[in-house]
């Protein structure tokens, strides 16, 4: 059975086209990386997977089941969440909503649920902090409470939104080592959204490559190519792999890939951006 | 003992308007307290304090038609709350809803309290729609806003977890069945009751007062949700009932011998607290790394 399958998916938001017949089945238990330029479509993709948004034609099916709410088999892990230094919530009360913050009153602080939130708070390495404030967390050990939220209901998926977006190279580097070594011991699937495939290199089983409203799914060799993305760019693309990394060269321009953004004038001129 | 009846004046719980107005003021504080600190953390003080304002709409509507202030309270603070929900579908709209309404409930409040001129010759009833009026209000209404407060309470106890999850994550919050929208108008209904209340006691320019104060300074002064509560509410209360007190006593003071208001009292005791725990150093901000 698939972890996440697409199939023909469409999304408009008015006569705004999104996401163009979306056809893909990711496997159960593969680490994925969802690759693509802002405004891609990458977000939209992950409201579907949460349910939070139907598709105007097709089907996105979860596990097995029509994507929709009450998904305790995902793990959702947010870019960051905003907290002011006195903000009255320690690490351990934010992970802890993940064990039961759907439910209503307040919970009893039994052994058992402190036990739970300590195991989870260990394996993503936040124990040392679990009593502070989280306000007053760095931007890498916000991500690991967050990882850790995600995982206290042992979900089959974990999808994460961009989360190296808000952190510097080595903390993204101990986050991606972090989500492949559970998913190496929890054979949990991971779609880890990023727009730059470079760091997830090592780690990445798949790649999903987002662009221009459609997408790709396979291995990097089979993707990240020139006549691949030329085609989903419906735009001469060039991929030069230079001492291990990824290039592309767009145009006259080169840029590492995702980066597209990067380029002078705020947007490739060779790649029309979505808007 | 003498020097006892400069501090509490002679007959204060004798009377029956300050025994009311010390079970009010303590609903009304146990409420704020409790609500504010989670409209701090929500960062939704200016929509708490625009309810307040807005409720100067109702109260003087009501006293031109001849109803309790109370009601006209409240009726605006839902109609305000309500405008505000459905006006503000993205979070950095709701600050700009909150001015459009703010503005436009204003507008009527000043030509009702024009009318008022017009058709009283008091100049008590705006005073006490504006600052408050804890010793006049009807014992009738006594229970009923006992009841509300604690309705309120109860509320926000019921959504305690959804209201914080759809806070520090809502799409996470959505995906796992929260009904955000529903949560959140929830809780927006039991701030209404609270800022609502707390504009009787202490005037609809002061109710925020008691719902930003305490919680500020119990959010300054500890980090575990639970212990924040209770000190806001151990505030609320401290600094209501010495209000009311001191409003008692100040009946013998200069110039009129009328007593001075309560919400200048329960402000100053509030600036007070706020300063001593602006002094105390931060629980949370020292930290091995």
């Amino acid at each position: 059975m698939a972890a996440v399958q697409f199939d023909q998916v469409d999304v408009a938001f008015g006569r705004h086209v999104v996401l163009r017949q979306l056809q893909f089945d990711v496997p159960e238990g593969a680490f994925v990386g969802v690759i693509g330029p802002n405004g891609a479509g990458k977000t939209t993709m992950i409201r579907l997977v949460l349910g939070l948004l139907r598709p105007n034609s097709g089907s996105v099916t979860v596990l097995g089941q029509p994507a929709g709410r009450g998904g305790r088999q995902i793990g959702y892990v947010p870019q960051s969440f905003a907290a002011e230094p006195d903000l009255p919530l320690r690490a351990r009360d934010l992970v802890g909503l993940g064990l039961d913050g759907e439910k209503w009153g307040f919970a009893l602080p039994t052994k058992d649920r402190r036990r739970r939130i300590d195991a989870c708070l260990e394996r993503v390495g936040a124990l040392g902090y679990a009593e502070e404030a989280v306000g007053t967390l760095s931007g890498g050990e916000r991500q690991r409470l967050l990882i850790a939220q995600a995982l206290l209901t042992s979900p089959r998926i974990l999808l994460l939104d961009e989360p190296l977006a808000n952190l510097d190279i080595r903390s993204g580097h101990d986050i991606i080592r972090l989500i492949s070594e559970i998913a190496s011991e929890t054979r949990i699937t991971v779609l880890f959204v990023a727009h730059d495939v470079n760091p997830l290199l090592g780690v990445l089983d798949q790649v999903l490559y987002i662009a221009q409203g459609r997408a790709v799914l396979g291995s990097v060799e089979q993707v990240v190519r020139s006549e691949v993305l030329s085609e989903l760019y419906g735009q001469p693309v060039e991929v030069v792999r230079v001492q291990g990394r990824i290039l592309v060269f767009a145009g006259d321009e080169m840029v590492p890939l995702g980066h597209e953004e990067l380029l002078p004038h705020g947007r490739p001129r060779s790649l029309p951006a979505e808007p | 003992m003498g020097w006892l009846n400069y501090l509490i004046a002679p007959g204060f719980l004798q009377t029956s308007q300050v025994r009311s107005a010390l079970i009010l003021g303590t609903a009304v504080a146990v409420c704020s307290a409790v609500m504010g600190v989670f409209v701090i953390i929500r960062g939704q003080a200016f929509l708490g304090h625009a309810l307040g304002d807005v409720g100067s709409t109702g109260a003087s509507g009501a006293v031109l038609v001849g109803v309790q202030a109370i009601w006209g309270f409240l009726g605006a603070g839902l109609i305000a709350g309500a405008s505000v929900d459905v006006l503000s579908r993205r979070a950095r709209e709701r600050d700009v809803a909150t001015g459009v309404v703010l503005s436009a409930m204003l507008g009527l409040s000043a030509l009702f309290i024009y009318l008022i001129g017009q058709v009283s010759t008091s100049t008590g009833v705006t005073q006490e729609i504006l600052f408050g009026s804890v010793f006049t209000v009807n014992p009738d209404l006594v229970l009923p806003m006992v009841g509300l407060a604690l309705a309120a309470v109860v509320v926000v106890g019921f959504v305690y977890r959804p209201l914080l999850l759809s806070t520090v994550n809502p799409d996470g919050a959505r995906s796992r069945g929260v009904p955000v929208g529903l949560v959140s108008f929830a809780f927006l209904v039991a701030m209404v009751a609270a800022v609502e209340q707390s504009a009787l006691v202490m005037g609809a320019l002061l109710s925020t007062a008691l719902l930003i104060g305490p919680a500020a300074t119990a959010i300054h002064v500890t980090r575990r949700l639970g212990m924040t509560i209770a000190v806001s509410v151990v505030l609320a209360l401290v600094d209501t009932w010495l209000g009311i007190l001191l409003a008692y006593d100040s009946f013998n003071w200069p110039p009129a011998g009328r007593g001075w208001p309560v919400s200048f009292f329960v402000v100053a005791v509030m600036v007070v607290a706020y300063s001593l725990g602006q002094a105390v150093p931060r629980t949370s901000t020292v930290r091995a790394e």
